[in-house]
């Protein structure tokens, strides 16, 4: 569903991500592990042409999106869940999920804003609540809602986990899996190693802008390298 | 405690001497063609210096003053109200507006003729304001250029009339329409810029225009400015006493009444008023449209509004392009109550007062913009027996303003359901 071929991209003249290769088949939770810095987001940013790959392709559905604008590429079936999730705080949590379906038309917003209710209950209780006034966990399940709005095939969490209480954090991998049930592709990125390999079908392991491993979630769990580096030991 | 209170009361009786001193001990006296420097007069100096000593002893007992003056209860009165329901604010929103427009289509028949034309100033202001608070209070963009808008709508009816003899009717669509075209070509240099940079930007964009009028003098007269600017006609009909141009009649021959200059007036007035309400019913639609959720969405987080697919380019030049075509409506209505317009009237300060009337409105908010605009245009003439002190009267007010209600007169509301605790 998703490939990147041999991606390079640069912030000015600094190259952070050296020829890096990732696949993403249709259905499946693919997890990206990594230390700070070694090139996660840049690599999520990358697939939203936001910098584009100086080199490489980038190919979502079949289709290569690597020289799309951003808003394009927005529109063609991928949602990103951002960093810090980013809702619109002074926004109501309505008016954030209409965010999300902005080129959707009133009755499938309406659709899917029934469904996203159904899986963040919560979310409901909050409809005209201010979005800044929330918790984080509360913003988080937003951020995603927000982003299943568009009813996208394919849904790019980064940092799901970030600045969360454990409890929250559960909730919010298990929401994850569900969207799996629901069909939509998950890439996952995750500092928080261990729930996000476990999780995962496959995983990839992200090194200075270099992919040092991949393997199989459970395979990557078990191998005593990812363990030192990733599960504290 | 006691000798750094001492040290900080000596130093501010200090700046306070340093400072009053030169401004109100000097006086420029002109004798013949030569101007002299002339000494303070006693009583000032006095002045002065008791000052100072009031500055040294409130520093010196500062705390213990203070302390004192928090136990009075509170000076703002609105301070710890509650916020009202939004049922009945609504219903009390709905009936002042109804209350202010039949106020104002009954005033002019009641005021006299200065107060219809300020109260048409008044309505210039109103579609500025409302326009800049697209571009600054929902789409977050700072523009200290705006002014630069309402220039290009006012001189393209005056340049207009004076090459082509265009009516007002005519000149108005395209004056906005120009308007809004310089507003998306200014639109398109600052998309990246953000803040302080959008700020600069804008406000040089504002100079360039005003310096061009000036200097083109082939074209706009520079600073003689453009005169003979035509009243607006009404199907056909002039208000002058004599019909100017061919094929026109005069409204007071066609009804048969005696001729009163207050006509053009009124009718000039009614116009303002009838575009203004346009610009502020249109703006309220955009703003529960998609577009100005967009606009909102991107001035809370560029960022995450990108993830949605929305292009920051359009969302950004659609609120330039919106905001500029509602100054050119102004502009346009401008130079036909002057008759007569230089570039003067576009200075920046114009682009800081309707920046003023937005931000103590309150940033988004309609109704707080109304407001602020009646404030702010008719505060200056009524303080015009201060004359000199106008401006530092203003400006006590904004600050005023600022520390009491830093969110605007009628802060921006979202409509939403309450709810209901549980019997």
């Amino acid at each position: 569903m998703l490939v990147l071929e041999d991606v390079h991209t640069h912030y000015g003249k600094i190259e952070a991500l050296h020829g890096v290769s990732v696949e993403v088949n249709k259905g499946e939770i693919v997890s990206l592990i990594g230390a700070n810095g070694a090139g996660k987001t840049t690599l999520l940013m990358t697939v939203c042409g936001n910098p584009q790959a100086t080199s490489g392709r980038v190919i979502f559905q079949g289709r290569d999106i690597t020289r799309d604008m951003t808003s394009n590429i927005m529109r063609s079936g991928i949602a990103i869940v951002p960093e810090g999730r980013r809702v619109f705080s002074g926004l109501t949590v309505e008016e954030n999920l209409h965010m999300g379906g902005f080129f959707n038309t009133k009755s499938e917003i309406s659709k899917s804003q029934a469904h996203v209710y159904e899986l963040f209950p919560r979310l409901k209780e909050r409809e005209h609540q201010r979005a800044g006034t929330m918790s984080g966990g509360e913003q988080q399940m937003l951020a995603i809602g927000r982003a299943l709005m568009s009813k996208p095939n394919m849904i790019i969490l980064d940092e799901p986990s970030l600045g969360l209480a454990p409890l929250v954090i559960k909730q919010i991998f298990e929401i994850i899996g569900k969207l799996r049930e629901e069909g939509i592709t998950v890439f996952l990125v995750e500092q928080n190693a261990h729930q996000a390999l476990n999780l995962a079908d496959r995983g990839y392991v992200l090194e200075t802008g270099r992919i040092r491993l991949h393997d199989t979630g459970k395979n990557l769990l078990a191998n005593p390298d990812v363990q030192n580096a990733y599960l504290g030991g | 405690m006691a000798a750094h209170n001492l040290k900080h009361a000596l130093f501010c009786a200090i700046v306070t001497l340093v400072i009053s001193y030169p401004i109100l001990g000097f006086n420029l006296e002109s004798q013949g063609t030569s101007v002299i420097l002339e000494g303070a007069k006693t009583s000032t100096v006095i002045g002065v210096l008791l000052a100072a000593v009031i500055v040294f002893l409130f520093q010196l007992f500062r705390d213990n003053v203070m302390g004192s003056l928090r136990q009075l209860p509170a000076v703002n009165p609105l301070a710890n109200r509650k916020p009202m329901e939004q049922s009945r604010r609504l219903k009390l929103e709905s009936a002042l507006l109804t209350l202010m427009v039949i106020g104002a289509l009954i005033w002019p028949f009641i005021a006299s003729r200065g107060a219809v034309d300020l109260a048409t100033l008044v309505l210039i202001y109103i579609m500025l304001a409302l326009g800049l608070n697209v571009v600054v209070g929902l789409a977050g963009l700072l523009d200290l250029g705006y002014v630069a808008f309402y220039a290009v709508g006012a001189y393209t009816f005056a340049l207009l009339s004076q090459y082509y003899g265009v009516s007002f009717w005519f000149a108005l669509p395209i004056g906005a329409l120009l308007a809004a075209l310089f507003g998306l070509v200014l639109g398109f240099p600052v998309l990246r810029l953000r803040g302080d940079y959008l700020a600069i930007v804008t406000l040089g964009f504002g100079e360039i225009i005003r310096i061009l009028l000036n200097n083109m003098t082939s074209l706009t007269g520079g600073p003689n400015g453009i005169g003979g600017i035509p009243d607006p006609t009404l199907f056909g009909m002039e208000f002058g006493r004599r019909v100017k141009e061919e094929g026109n009649t005069s409204f007071h021959e066609t009804f048969g009444i005696a001729y009163s200059s207050e006509h053009k007036v009124i009718f000039l007035y009614l116009i303002a008023l009838v575009l203004a309400v346009i610009t502020a019913i249109a703006i309220r639609r955009l703003m529960r449209m998609p577009v100005g959720r967009a606009w909102e969405a991107l001035r809370e987080d560029e960022i995450a509004a990108k993830s949605l697919g929305l292009s920051r380019t359009a969302v950004k030049l659609s609120a330039f392009t919106i905001g500029a075509f509602f100054a050119g409506f102004a502009g346009t209505v401008f130079a036909s109550k002057q008759g007569f317009i230089s570039p003067e009237s576009f200075v920046f300060l114009e682009s800081a007062i309707i920046l003023a009337i937005v931000v103590l409105g309150g940033m988004g908010s309609q109704m707080g913009v109304i407001l602020a605009a009646i404030a702010v245009t008719i505060l200056p003439e009524l303080a015009r027996e201060f004359s000199e002190y106008r401006m530092l009267i203003f400006g006590a007010a904004m600050v005023l303003m600022m520390v009491w209600r830093p969110q605007g007169l009628m802060p921006m509301r979202r409509i939403h359901i309450e709810l209901k605790p549980q019997e």
